[in-house]
């Protein structure tokens, strides 16, 4: 199908791009690498009246060390996440999620930040951001704002972004010490997750001492598993500890049901990929 | 209308075009670059992959006017002047790598894009290669020959130009290993 005719336009700073989303009003969409919002204008699911393209905004692209944390422009792609030197080392929980994000040829174009910004709840990399407990550097006409990941996912298929606002960098805590993983069941090849699992822990002395789990698909956003992290949090790093745990993995969760899965079965799905998550990182 | 430059198989094409148009409509409607086909319109299948920078994408889910001032390979663009196949499209036609052949332009462009990141893949490697492209024929056992076959001839031409005979200038030896 076509989409339904807009405007377009693309700036080379953030300051122009700002200004076009300002200058457009609230039925102005930001497009980045477009792997989301296209086939949404093409079956008109989406009808803006002007797409203020990020694509040459080079501000927005690459990865930095900032000390305790990476900076990853939002505008970095799949592809350029996967070949970066930084991010294999110091966030290998993204590299291993991103590697799994749909094929090839969206890796190719589709973006980190457009990734989050479009808050699919079954997309993999919100529930990574929400473990990493990463923080979202936004931009718009009335300045900046720092928004944490418990805050930004806000609910299917929306953030706390105003129109107007632009992502422009996820700020990732470097987590020395932590082993990390990522689960994820789909139905085929290539499909969006049943249900995902992110999983931080910090091991010491026999215990685990700190655990994070965050869930991929289990609500309308991504969620923290806390009775699982509280549960662990202590815990003798043994496989009955993950067990026990991971069977709290859907208390806080509310799936729904759909075609594919019913509520029950992801609940089902996410203790036992949570389990597997914690006995992959090294949890036990 | 935006006013867009795109060099497409190896010819610059200056035109007017309405904001909404994807990629492919351009290629093929403006263009007549009728190779690459439509398939699902819904980023599924791949029967639409192009070159974009070098790189495959999917030409159903990308908007003429974001590729301006890029270079899009369509599957027309990847035979010698002479006509000689492609070692991928040569590979497909030998191991007779299609049934309808409504996938075979976008199967090949991923190959071409997966080989010039990985020139000697295992099956396994091909099939996650070509995961976002779909045969509706399931035909995919010749597909995976096919590319492991033109892996094969490809890797053997480049060591024929690396290995190019002593007289042949530095210069010349770098373009064929790049080319």
């Amino acid at each position: 199908m076509i989409p339904a005719a807009f405007d377009y336009t693309r700036p080379t700073d953030l300051g122009a791009a700002v200004q076009a989303l300002a200058d457009a009003g609230e039925d102005a969409k930001v497009i980045a690498g477009g792997q989301s919002l296209m086939p949404m204008l093409r079956m008109r699911f989406a009808a803006p009246t002007m797409l203020v393209d990020l694509g040459g905004v080079a501000e927005l692209r690459g990865v930095r060390d900032d000390g305790e944390a990476l900076v990853i422009g939002a505008m970095t792609t799949h592809d350029e996440i996967l070949r970066d030197p930084l991010i294999q080392q110091h966030a290998p929980l993204i590299a291993q999620a991103t590697a799994t994000v749909a094929d090839r040829q969206v890796r190719h174009l589709g973006t980190f930040g457009g990734s989050l910004a479009h808050a699919d709840p079954a997309g993999d990399l919100p529930s990574v951001a929400t473990a990493l407990e990463a923080t979202f550097e936004i931009a718009g006409a009335g300045g900046r704002r720092s928004v944490p990941a418990s805050e930004f996912f806000v609910d299917y298929l929306t953030t706390v972004l105003e129109p107007g606002e632009v992502l422009t960098s996820i700020r990732v805590p470097k987590l020395p010490g932590w082993s990390t993983h990522y689960e994820k069941f789909s139905r085929v090849a290539q499909a969006w997750a049943l249900v995902g699992v992110a999983v931080a822990v910090h091991r010491s002395n026999g215990t685990v001492a700190d655990a994070r789990v965050a869930l991929t698909n289990m609500a309308s956003k991504p969620v923290r598993a806390r009775a699982v992290e509280d549960a662990l949090s202590g815990a003798s790093a043994t496989e009955e500890s993950l067990a026990s745990a991971s069977a709290h993995a859907a208390d806080d969760a509310e799936p729904s049901s759909d075609p594919w899965a019913s509520a029950d079965y992801r609940r089902h799905l996410a203790t036992v990929l949570t389990r597997r998550a914690l006995h992959a990182a090294g949890a036990a | 209308m935006t006013r867009i430059s795109m060099t497409v198989d190896g010819v610059t094409y200056d035109d007017d075009v309405e904001p909404r148009t994807l990629l492919v409509h351009h290629l093929r409607e403006r263009l007549g670059k009728v190779g690459t086909v439509v398939g699902c319109d819904t980023t599924n299948c791949g029967s639409c992959t192009v070159l974009l920078g070098g790189r495959g994408v999917k030409s159903c889910s990308v908007l003429a006017v974001q590729a301006d001032g890029m270079d899009v390979t369509t599957v027309e663009g990847l035979a010698g002047a002479d006509g000689e196949l492609h070692p991928v499209q040569r590979a497909f036609h030998e191991t007779h790598a299609l049934q309808c052949g409504y996938c075979t332009p976008g199967m090949i462009m991923a190959a071409v894009d997966l080989l010039s990141e990985n020139p000697d893949p295992t099956d396994d490697e091909v099939r996650e290669g070509l995961e976002g492209n779909l045969c509706r024929c399931t035909g995919y056992q010749n597909i995976v020959q096919a590319v492991r076959d033109a892996a094969t001839s490809m890797r053997a031409g480049t060591a024929a130009t690396v290995d190019a005979p002593a007289q042949a200038s530095p210069a010349a030896q770098t373009q064929g290993v790049t080319t």
